[in-house]
């Protein structure tokens, strides 16, 4: 993974030292509220209910395991002994003290590690493939890119204060697993016709309270001016994106508005100034970060690791879990695993100081020191010999890092809701827990197969509701919490926004709401269709019908 | 005497930022003597008695545009950018543009809720003139704020004061 030069590392100690004097003129009150905000923002500070919270960047989910366990210690030190992984890739603290986060920061600038722009109407941190490097589907590695990008992007001067915060992912696979087309700016990498690497360039994606599918503003950028061609997109946002309202101020709105083909024409107006300038990237440039990705020394191995195959014979458990939670591997004898953070007992994404110490004794005794973070709040470890999968999962399991349960109904994306962010409408984690608590049974869970379900505690849609199989939104309604159900939304190449089946519900409703859901799904699926299959071709009224009854729907389409 | 940082430097400044409110029509103000700034509606107004003075600038409020101006820049030794908000960052890419697709090798000051955490932003961005609001800043703090312009010492990205981005400038080795 990519390691800091002296450059790199000056610009994150001379960041520790600015936000030091920030804090320290804020609580002398030299700053005021108002001019503190999105100074401690843009160091992904945010006034919680309870405390602040730290959100500290993870680049694309990489994570070497020194800064596991430096954010071990400081879970341990400076919080209540557990962090929470976030659908940036990122890791949030719910309790340190405004006055001690400069004290933090220092501590994770010794480890190549920062919270800069992790929040505000900035450009945030760059997201990936959790698989980039170890995925078959792999056209090009995205992680140099991604990293270029998050060199540029860093204080970036003209684009520090933008309508509104600013998004991008990097896929370079068959499949999507960045969630391109719901991003500001979305690339995929690919070659054209001569072989040359570029990007396919997606924009004005987003989810919050006006989802909407990226839409393609270039085919084909070369590498060289991916810079110059964002810069472009920048600008002309930065210039004529709304700002008279929040919720129409990202860059989703201004394409709308204008229209892609204008809004196209005004950006590459734009890079025709910028193009072949500077900041055109250079080869020397490209292969120096490229450096930091190299494939790690893999030993040869056979395809199929016989140990491996008696092991899953001989222990279920372990069988049940290497179904799920190990996925294949494009090196021979190898394999990536998944380590669930959906254990039932806890929050779905939150991970203990001794929990992060122990993935850190995991990646370095089995997967060349690396552990990434996915957007979905699981942790990974990329590069397992199948030889190792046993001893894996049996720390794993004694630790409750080996939930079984990758992709399934229990896997759920879930934001901290209203017991931790102000910005919440509704709990989120009681509601993931009690769905949790309702499909213990992983036969049952099994037989439902591959389903995302995706919770969010306000329209902010941390929680991606709007492109989980199954969505679910808290909702404010008179001061009490309730919950709004959409399906039909999809991730990955096929990316879809769910449509709501119908009245929002209680909380202690939700366990019967989406038991009755399943049970429409399994009544009517096809041989081997997976569940947003059968919504796909079924559509959502038996939903609504087995959800709210065939009155209800009935009387509504007569006074419709 | 008034105060404000240019590159890099407190000191005095006398000239005025001539406010237009929504009762006057620019072609019935009096300008002060002295050096001034013009809101964009009264130089468009008068233009041609204007451009022949000493010491006239024009300040562009955050959604009046660069372009509007771009063809009396030979003529003006000054433009003024206003931060209505300091979170309100068009000004940012309002000066890039003038020292850059303008080359406008003149004053570009920054005028408005200019304040001392946002200074290396601004300076990178070409503002040469940084203006916060009268009572904003002591003497002694605005001194104490020209650190701020020193916040980092090599940034990453290109911009105006620093055309090349470190991959160019700087040799790094993986």
């Amino acid at each position: 993974m990519y390691r800091y030069d002296p450059y790199d590392q000056k610009i994150v100690d001379e960041r520790v030292a600015q936000f030091r004097d920030q804090t320290r003129r804020y609580l002398a009150g030299e700053l005021t509220d108002d001019e503190f905000r999105p100074l401690r923002l843009q160091n992904g500070l945010y006034i919680q209910r309870h405390a602040p919270m730290l959100r500290v960047a993870v680049p694309y989910g990489l994570l070497s395991t020194t800064q596991i366990r430096k954010l071990a210690h400081i879970a341990r030190t400076h919080d209540k002994g557990y962090a929470h992984v976030t659908t940036r890739q990122n890791f949030q603290f719910n309790w340190p003290e405004l006055k001690v986060v400069p004290e933090i920061l220092a501590e994770l600038a010794t480890v190549e590690m920062h919270a800069i722009q992790t929040s505000g109407a900035c450009i945030r941190n760059i997201t990936s493939d959790p698989f980039a490097g170890v995925a078959g589907d792999e056209y090009i590695d995205p992680r140099p890119w991604c990293e270029v990008l998050r060199q540029w992007s860093t204080f970036h001067p003209e684009f520090a204060f933008l309508p509104r915060k600013f998004k991008i992912a990097v896929n370079g696979a068959e499949q999507d697993r960045a969630v391109i087309q719901c991003h500001d700016i979305g690339l995929e990498l690919k070659r054209d016709a001569a072989g040359e690497i570029g990007f396919r360039v997606l924009v004005g994606g987003g989810m919050g309270r006006t989802p909407i599918i990226g839409t393609e503003i270039n085919d084909f950028v070369p590498w060289q001016h991916i810079i110059t061609y964002c810069e472009a997109i920048l600008r002309v946002y930065n210039r004529y994106g709304r700002r008279d309202n929040l919720y129409k101020a990202r860059i989703k709105i201004l394409v709308k508005a204008l229209g892609i083909a204008e809004f196209k024409r005004q950006v590459e107006e734009e890079w025709a100034f910028g193009k072949n300038g500077p900041s055109t990237l250079t080869e020397a440039e490209v292969a120096r970060v490229a450096t930091h990705f190299t494939t790690p020394a893999y030993a040869s191995l056979p395809a199929e690791d016989a140990g491996y195959a008696a092991q899953r014979s001989a222990t279920p458990a372990f069988a049940a879990w290497a179904r799920r939670n190990v996925l294949a591997h494009k090196v021979p004898g190898y394999a990536v695993v998944v380590l669930s953070l959906k254990d039932p007992q806890r929050a779905p994404g939150d991970i203990t100081d001794a929990q992060l110490e122990l993935v850190a004794d995991l990646g370095d005794a089995y997967s060349f020191g690396e552990v990434r973070a996915t957007h979905e709040q699981n942790l990974v470890l990329a590069d397992v010999r199948q030889s190792d999968l046993f001893a894996v999962w049996e720390k794993a399991r004694a630790a409750g890092l080996a939930t079984p349960t990758f992709g399934l109904l229990t896997d759920m994306i879930c934001c901290p809701g209203g017991d931790f962010c102000a910005l919440a409408n509704a709990k989120s984690i009681p509601i993931a827990n009690a769905i949790q608590a309702r499909f213990d049974d992983l036969d049952y869970l099994y037989d439902i197969g591959d389903i995302e379900l995706n919770i969010s505690g306000c329209m902010n849609s941390c929680g991606h509701h709007h492109v989980g199989h199954i969505g679910i939104l808290g909702v404010d309604k008179n001061g009490s919490e309730w919950y709004q159900v959409s399906l039909g939304g999809s991730q990955g190449n096929n990316t879809s926004i769910g449509k709501v089946i119908g009245r929002a519900f209680a909380a202690a409703e939700m366990p019967d709401v989406i038991s009755k859901v399943i049970d429409v799904y399994r009544a009517q699926r096809l041989d081997g269709e997976r569940f947003i299959e059968t919504v796909r071709r079924i559509g959502l009224d038996p939903f609504k019908i087995g959800v709210y009854g065939d009155a209800a729907i009935i009387e509504r389409k007569q006074n419709a | 005497m008034p105060k404000l940082i240019r590159n890099g430097r407190v000191v005095d400044d006398s000239a005025e930022i001539l406010v237009l409110d929504e009762t006057q029509a620019p072609e019935a103000l009096t300008l002060p003597e002295g050096q001034v700034f013009v809101p964009l509606a009264v130089w468009q107004a008068h233009k041609g008695m204007l451009s022949g003075r000493a010491g006239v600038g024009v300040w562009l409020d955050s959604h009046e545009s660069v372009e509007d101006l771009a063809e009396d820049l030979e003529s003006l030794s000054a433009v003024a950018l206003n931060f209505p908000k300091f979170t309100d960052g068009r000004a940012y890419s309002g000066a890039a543009l003038l020292r850059s697709r303008y080359a406008f090798k003149g004053e570009v000051r920054a005028i408005g809720d200019v304040l001392r955490d946002q200074f290396f932003f601004m300076q990178r961005c070409g503002f040469d003139t940084l203006q916060p609001k009268a009572g904003k800043y002591s003497d002694a703090q605005l001194e104490e704020a020209v650190a701020s312009l020193k916040d980092f010492s090599s940034p990453y990205q290109a911009a105006i004061d620093q055309p090349e981005p470190l991959f160019r400038r700087a040799r790094r080795v993986a």
